[in-house]
């Protein structure tokens, strides 16, 4: 076990050095400047222009950058804003929190809906609350999170006018009311992630079920006399579970990189809203560092989904 | 223009032998809007220069409860010499203030300084080579240091160094101050100068203290912990900042106005979009107040029906204009399309261009696409009014058009295009992917085809058209079309800076990798020489005909097409009373903000 971990770790490294490889030369070459905008105004002179390129390091050839790059990284310097001025890891740190909170909690209500749904409609194949169930479902992931984002807003905060569709940090109270003002603003991202994840995996996970429910080991465990609820809980839940897994756990780096989408319509300051005004802005070593720790992620998770499999399934060794 | 029946005029005002009301009238008389003829009477020292405060004096500072505004764009920094960008620079204008700022009028309004210099306070030189302004007693920062004219000498050493790397350098590099007392500094400049009011002045003219910044100048700036937790002398004192998401602020017991501010705290929130933005301050008032709605007019409309929040519309001297291409975008000379050496085979002709002005319905652009967007307007320069000219006639004629390309020899092919010596009439219109753009094409275009006139239009995704990538052949600067069509700003409320863009020295070139700012190729050796005169022009009145003059010149040729003027859009909530100038930044003065009934 402990072999195939340090085995996997160091191939985790090639992967990543490529990935960062392929992304600065993919920013590097991309059009724009992240001073376009000093250009055009009248009243800046071009020199100004031109010390900001060098104190940034911006006229470096590509591959010395990319060393520079590389070198601060590995020292835990993740580089420098140049629309913010500040430091990336600050920025970061900074949205970190709320993309934890809202996705987090979005990803744990499209597990909850989607594991007793997909389990139930698995189990009573063609019923109708499997059929209702799967009309849902399709119509949650046909529709995209920014058709859903707005006509919640148009519901919720216009006509109804109970929920806010700005979303705050620092709301001014404490206490119970502190938690029911996030409540408030929270309930729409959270609800449009959570529903179209959920009717995703619900789908997913039915059919995983319905693939193991038909084996003949669950038809054994049926004539023993188990009762349905054991037979489905441990014997067909726990081996359905293993594509599942897979899924979720590629899915979580996306709790760090936050929803582009659903994050601007609500103006939820998490990670996804500052790799979109990153990249408008064209400010390339937020958008490099947000992107590396994502590709970092989806390396460290699919290692994760790997090794949950040997405990989820024990015909499946490592060492 | 009639500048020695004005002058007559005004000595009869200074001499008492003509009441102002009087003056008024005749001056209206001469064909000068009243506005303008008041800005004539004030630039010659007859009535008082400087704007008055707007509104009531409050009784007291405070109790105004929580101001909440809205920026779609959200601010990423607090540092007014790192600032780009109109969402940066209000975020600064909250806590940093100038010496003087611009109202809405165009004319300057003293925030940090005790008065406006004029020759008759002494404050400007009547060679115009210095201006000598004096600070209000008394101002302290945030932090209780006072204000001294050390931290003005300090900000230009600061921001002038190339290596603060600060986008103001253009307002401080060319001049030196001197500091002449604690409460005086002066402003030199190498030549006469006429526009005076740029150092220390609006939003480029933001004062940081010295004793907070002196260890950070140059290539250290960027440590400064000052650039995200400022100390300025303004209104509001920081609380926390969120870069690109949220600021908030407190009021400022210590304010330099007795009275101000009235709100206790301030939040502004930044991400998003403008509809949305507009949404929440018209519809449901989450936000008192929302900036630069770039959003049509009919949806605007649409919003305000729910009746918590209006709409307002400022003024400036941003318009949207139609270039005719001098030169000839299909032919190549020295890696060049549009070569300034060229001539166009079609638009060179007076009567083509003419045609042109004819079949430009402005004021249907006006009524049925922009809105109050979108005020048609016949000038190139409107604004401030002091430099309005008169309106001329904004004729929308299909038929006139037709007389006038038949008279010049235009003659219809059989598929109803006119042509002349093999030159049919068939221009490519270029402008960038905006809805009421591409309605405005298609308007040009239906009208241009009952004149024989056939118009391609080609819209351009404005990422593209508007960057300055020297290898992309669809921006704006290169011009490579018959026609095209965008908005110019106007960031001054003097007329200088945006009248060089018709000089011929700024020519938009492979030369200077099209950064040149006359990106229309037009030129006339009469309007380079009358811009040379303005620029050293010391006697207002004269100036200001210089200008009027200009914006004749370009209107005669007929290469611009004035189409509408863009004012700035923003929307509060109904109680709010914010006080907004399109010459400055928006919350340039957060100070005077109220409620009513509060």
């Amino acid at each position: 076990m402990a072999n195939y971990l340090l085995r996997r770790l160091l191939i985790a490294i090639p992967s990543l050095l490529g990935i960062s490889v392929i992304l600065f030369v993919v920013l590097a070459l991309a059009p724009g400047d992240p001073f376009g905008e000093l250009t055009t105004n009248p009243a800046i002179p071009p020199e100004v222009r031109a010390n900001l390129r060098a104190s940034l390091g911006l006229d470096d050839p590509i591959h010395l950058r990319y060393i520079s790059w590389l070198t601060a990284m590995m020292k835990g310097d993740w580089g420098y804003s140049f629309v913010s001025r500040i430091p990336v890891d600050q920025l970061i740190l900074q949205r970190l929190p709320t993309t934890l909170a809202v996705i987090g909690i979005s990803q744990i209500v499209a597990l909850a809906i989607a594991l007793p749904v997909g389990v139930y409609a698995a189990t009573r194949p063609y019923s109708i609350f499997d059929q209702v169930a799967n009309t849902l479902a399709f119509v949650g992931f046909s529709l995209p999170t920014f058709f859903t984002g707005l006509v919640f807003i148009l519901i919720f905060s216009i006509t109804l006018d109970w929920l806010p569709f700005v979303y705050r940090t620092g709301i001014d109270a404490s206490g119970w009311r502190w938690w029911w003002e996030q409540f408030r603003q929270s309930i729409m991202p959270i609800m449009v992630l959570g529903l179209f994840q959920g009717a995703t995996w619900t789908r997913f996970v039915r059919s995983a079920v319905l693939d193991v429910i038909r084996l003949d080991y669950v038809t054994t465990a049926r004539s023993k006399g188990l009762t349905e609820g054991t037979v489905t809980m441990k014997h067909v839940v726990r081996n359905a579970m293993i594509p599942v897994v897979t899924l979720v756990a590629l899915q979580m780096p996306a709790v760090f990189g936050g929803a582009i989408v659903t994050e601007q319509i609500f103006r939820v300051p998490g990670i996804g809203s500052l790799l979109i005004t990153s990249i408008l802005a064209n400010d390339t070593p937020v958008i490099m560092a947000v992107t590396f720790v994502f590709a970092a992620l989806v390396i460290f998770f699919n290692l994760l989904a790997d090794i949950l499999y040997g405990w989820l399934d024990p015909r499946i060794s490592y060492s | 223009m009639h500048e020695d029946r004005l002058r007559h005029l005004l000595d009869l005002i200074r001499g008492g032998v003509l009441s102002r009301r009087d003056a008024l009238r005749r001056l209206a008389g001469l064909g000068l809007t009243a506005p303008m003829a008041t800005q004539v009477m004030a630039l010659a020292g007859v009535s008082p220069a400087a704007a008055q405060a707007p509104g009531a004096e409050p009784v007291r500072r405070g109790g105004g409860g929580p101001l909440r505004l809205l920026y779609w764009q959200a601010p990423t920094l607090l540092n007014p010499h790192f600032a780009t960008g109109a969402t940066n620079q209000d975020a600064s204008r909250i806590f940093y203030e100038p010496l003087a700022g611009w109202a809405a009028d165009g004319t300057l309004l003293p925030v940090l300084a005790a008065e406006i210099p004029s020759i008759e306070n002494g404050g400007l030189a009547p060679d115009g080579r210095s201006v000598t302004w004096k600070i209000k007693p008394g101002v302290r920062w945030h932090d209780g240091v006072a204000l001294t004219a050390d931290d003005l000498v300090f900000n230009w050493d600061y921001a002038r160094n190339p290596a603060t790397a600060a986008v103001t350098a253009g307002s401080y590099r060319d001049v030196t101050v001197v500091k002449v007392d604690d409460l005086t500094v002066r402003v030199e400049f190498r030549q006469p100068t006429p526009f005076w009011a740029e150092t220390f002045v609006g939003s480029r003219g933001l004062i940081v203290p010295k004793h907070l910044f002196e260890r950070y100048v140059g290539a250290a700036s960027r440590d400064a912990p000052a650039n995200l937790r400022p100390v300025g002398t303004g209104a509001y004192r920081f609380v926390s900042f969120a870069p690109g998401d949220v600021l908030h602020a407190s009021l400022n017991p210590d304010y330099h106005l007795p009275t101000r501010p009235f709100f206790d705290t301030l939040e502004v929130k930044g991400g998003g979009d403008a509809t949305s933005a507009a949404r929440a301050v018209l519809q449901t008032a989450d936000y008192d107040f929302a900036w630069n709605l770039a959003v049509e007019d009919d949806i605007l409309k649409r919003l305000e029906a729910a009746g918590r929040g209006r709409v307002v519309f400022i003024e400036g001297g941003d318009i949207e204009l139609l270039h005719l291409n001098p030169t000839d975008p299909n032919r190549e000379v020295e890696g060049e399309r549009s070569h300034a050496s060229t001539t166009h085979p079609a638009l060179s002709d007076p009567a083509v261009r003419q045609a042109i002005g004819l079949l430009v319905d402005r004021d249907a652009l006006e009524q049925f696409i922009y809105g109050r967007g979108g005020p048609a307007t016949g000038n190139v320069l409107n604004n401030p009014p002091r430099f309005r000219p008169p309106q001329p006639s904004r004729a929308f004629s299909v038929e006139r058009a037709n007389e006038v390309l038949e008279a010049a020899g235009w003659r219809r092919g059989p598929d109803g295009i006119r042509a002349k010596d093999g030159v049919r009439l068939r221009f490519v219109l270029q402008t960038s992917v905006n809805a009421p753009r591409q309605r405005t094409q298609a308007l040009i275009k239906a009208a241009a085809l009952r004149a024989g006139i056939d118009v391609e239009v080609k819209a351009v995704a404005a990422t593209v058209f508007f960057s300055s990538d020297v290898a992309n052949p669809d921006t704006y600067t290169k011009f490579y079309a018959d026609l095209q069509m965008f908005t110019t700003v106007m960031t001054q409320a003097d007329p200088q800076r945006f009248m060089n863009q018709f000089v011929s020295w700024e020519m938009a070139s492979r030369a200077n990798r099209w950064q040149g700012r006359n990106i229309y190729r037009w030129r006339s050796p009469e309007y380079d020489r009358l811009f040379r005169e303005a620029e050293g022009e010391l006697d207002p009145i004269r100036r200001a005909d210089l200008f009027l003059r200009m914006n004749a010149l370009v209107l005669a040729d007929g290469y611009v097409i004035p189409l509408v003027g863009r004012p700035r859009v923003n929307a509060h909530a109904n109680a709010l009373r914010p006080v907004l100038s399109a010459w400055d930044n928006t919350l340039w003065l957060l100070s005077h903000w109220g409620r009513e009934g509060g």
